[in-house]
């Protein structure tokens, strides 16, 4: 029973479409990434989820509830924190805790969850004094006062160092294994491969991809790939020859099969009969690829675009496969 | 009620910690108070200026903490998306709202009781008929001024919002009849100020606690209107976001 469900949610704010016919559910007791470049739509998104937003159509419910409709009863349910989210510059961690759990009916205790995320030492410092990572710590902990059942993170790590992240995500990944359901947002690629189970990529406010993190991460959802040669080609012939369907689409040509080696070989050798050159190979989705390559270009440390491309044998060299990344081009 | 008690107490902490508030609640009016009192510079008449200056600095508090503490507060609390944040708690607007009016209600009463002992020290007799029309007109004051910061911080950005508040603090104190008395003021800003909210308080105020004044009949409708117009323009406009 998913806790998250976005049916056809679009949300156009101005002359923006923020958000273009997503659809997505996240299960209970798991960390769902979402997943996408800056600006991609994930903020509005989420927003739409926590009831900060109207959607302009399709559905939205949130533990069974509706984020605009419930927004009451939702409150009591969910956990925010919001990007880049302050607080009031001269309260403390301890007193900031104390007053969300006033808030609920039955709060967490303010200490415990203290030592939880690590600023026991901590409690009795004003928030401009604490650190991009202690803010973000203090930011979870006060998301999780009111025992939710499902926390929204607008990324949860951003603006935070190496050991602040590691810290952050091994509290996500005991958040969920104590049964809470995680939504976060994050164009961290590393981020989402050591917690998610499962992944949810937007660009543009489009649904790019919706799978299990393992389908994604091996990507063993490169059912199809392209490749650029001369136009007019027999397609029949081609098919035939290497035993998949073979359609031209936009100057180029997609088979429908896994770029095994095999398949590989017998169209590289049908080509070559005709004395037909091949050019640009590119496997996977289209779409996925172009957002993995803008992700990385974002800055993050990952590269998981040349691992897709490099196959899932090759994972163990995944560090060394920016440099080649152009190259697979 | 848990959640009402544990937010005004919040309010109250943080802005006693606050310099610049302390500084608006207390120090600017006790300052004015104690120095004019004094200095007879301000006062035209031979009546003591404490007769004068007492009352107008209970209304200048309230102006300086509906107003300027409020308004400044919100609007931070707004820019650093506090509120944003706030309004998926189960708190709720409602609560929000009576926290901010209870921690306003209560600075005012702080401010009121120390600049009444003060003024007392320094010989002030002020007419003790007129204290129940002085609270009803703080109330009314602190529902004009509260509207006004609410309104300002509701629309305006943080850095836009800190401006204008602090500049129209500093515009109807010297025009409203809180330091300076309103008699004294030119034609056309005598005017001017006597349809705002700072002099409409300041004249009730002075008028009902000095006992050789009264109130002018155009004070209580102004007052009450904009203790009616600006709250309601601050609902309709405020932006939680």
């Amino acid at each position: 029973m998913p806790v998250v469900e976005v049916e056809h949610l679009t949300g156009r704010y101005g002359d923006v479409v923020a958000v273009d016919d997503v659809s997505f559910t996240a299960p209970a007791a798991t960390v769902t990434a979402v997943l996408g470049p800056n600006g991609a739509g994930k903020t509005s998104t989420i927003e739409c989820c926590e009831g900060y937003r109207v959607p302009t159509s399709g559905t939205v419910r949130v533990a069974g509830l509706d984020p605009i409709a419930d927004r009451a009863a939702l409150a009591r349910r969910i956990g925010v924190m919001l990007q880049d989210g302050s607080l009031y510059t001269a309260i403390t961690p301890r007193e900031a805790l104390r007053l969300f759990a006033s808030y609920y009916d039955r709060a967490r205790d303010p200490e415990e969850l203290l030592s939880f995320v690590g600023l026991a030492e901590r409690g009795s410092a004003r928030w401009r004094t604490l650190s991009g990572g202690e803010q973000q710590r203090l930011n979870l902990a006060l998301a999780l006062v009111g025992r939710p059942t499902v926390v929204f993170l607008d990324e949860p790590t951003a603006g935070v160092d190496v050991s602040g992240r590691r810290l952050i995500g091994r509290l996500i990944v005991e958040l969920a294994r104590e049964g809470t359901t995680v939504v976060l947002t994050t164009h961290d690629l590393a981020e989402v491969e050591a917690l998610a189970q499962r992944i949810v990529i937007i660009d543009h406010g489009r649904l790019v991809a919706d799978d299990t993190a393992e389908a994604l991460l091996s990507g063993d959802t490169s059912r199809s790939f392209t490749f650029r040669a001369a136009a007019g080609l027999d397609t029949a012939s081609m098919s035939a020859a290497v035993g998949a369907m073979v359609t031209p689409t936009d100057g180029r040509y997609r088979v429908d099969a896994s770029p095994s080696p095999s398949t590989v070989a017998a169209l590289t050798a049908w080509l070559a009969d005709r004395d037909v050159l091949l050019d640009d190979l590119q496997a996977g989705r289209q779409q996925l690829e172009q957002v993995f390559l803008s992700l990385t270009e974002d800055g993050a440390n990952e590269d998981l675009a040349s691992d897709r491309a490099e196959s899932a044998g090759a994972r163990s060299h995944r560090r060394a496969g920016s440099n080649r990344r152009r190259a697979t081009r | 009620m848990k959640a009402i008690a544990a937010q005004v107490r919040a309010e109250l902490t943080l802005t006693a910690r606050n310099g610049e508030q302390f500084l608006v609640n207390l120090l600017i009016p006790l300052g004015l108070l104690v120095l004019f009192s004094k200095v007879k510079v301000l006062v035209s008449d031979t009546a003591r200026p404490v007769d004068f200056l007492a009352p107008a600095v209970l209304a200048l508090a309230v102006m300086s903490s509906a107003l300027v503490s409020l308004g400044i507060s919100t609007g931070f609390e707004r820019y650093y998306k506090i509120l944003k944040r706030l309004g998926t708690t189960p708190l709720g607007r409602g609560r929000w709202i009576a926290s901010k009016v209870i921690a306003v209600l209560v600075i005012e009463l702080a401010q009121w009781a120390v600049l009444i002992g003060v003024a007392l020290v320094l010989g002030w007799s002020p007419d003790p008929r007129g204290w129940v029309t002085a609270v009803l007109a703080a109330l009314a004051g602190t529902a004009a001024f509260g509207g006004l910061a609410l309104l300002m911080a509701g629309t305006l950005s943080g850095m836009a919002n800190l401006a204008v508040c602090n500049g129209l603090y500093l515009v109807l104190m010297v025009t409203g009849g809180m330091v300076i008395p309103l008699e004294r003021m030119p034609g056309m800003i005598r005017h001017i100020s006597e349809a705002l909210p700072a002099a409409a308080l300041a004249e009730v105020v002075i008028g009902s606690l000095r006992t050789d004044a009264h109130v002018p009949g155009s004070a209580w409708p102004v007052l009450l209107a904009w203790a009616v117009v600006a709250p309601a323009a601050a609902a309709v406009t405020f932006r939680w976001d």
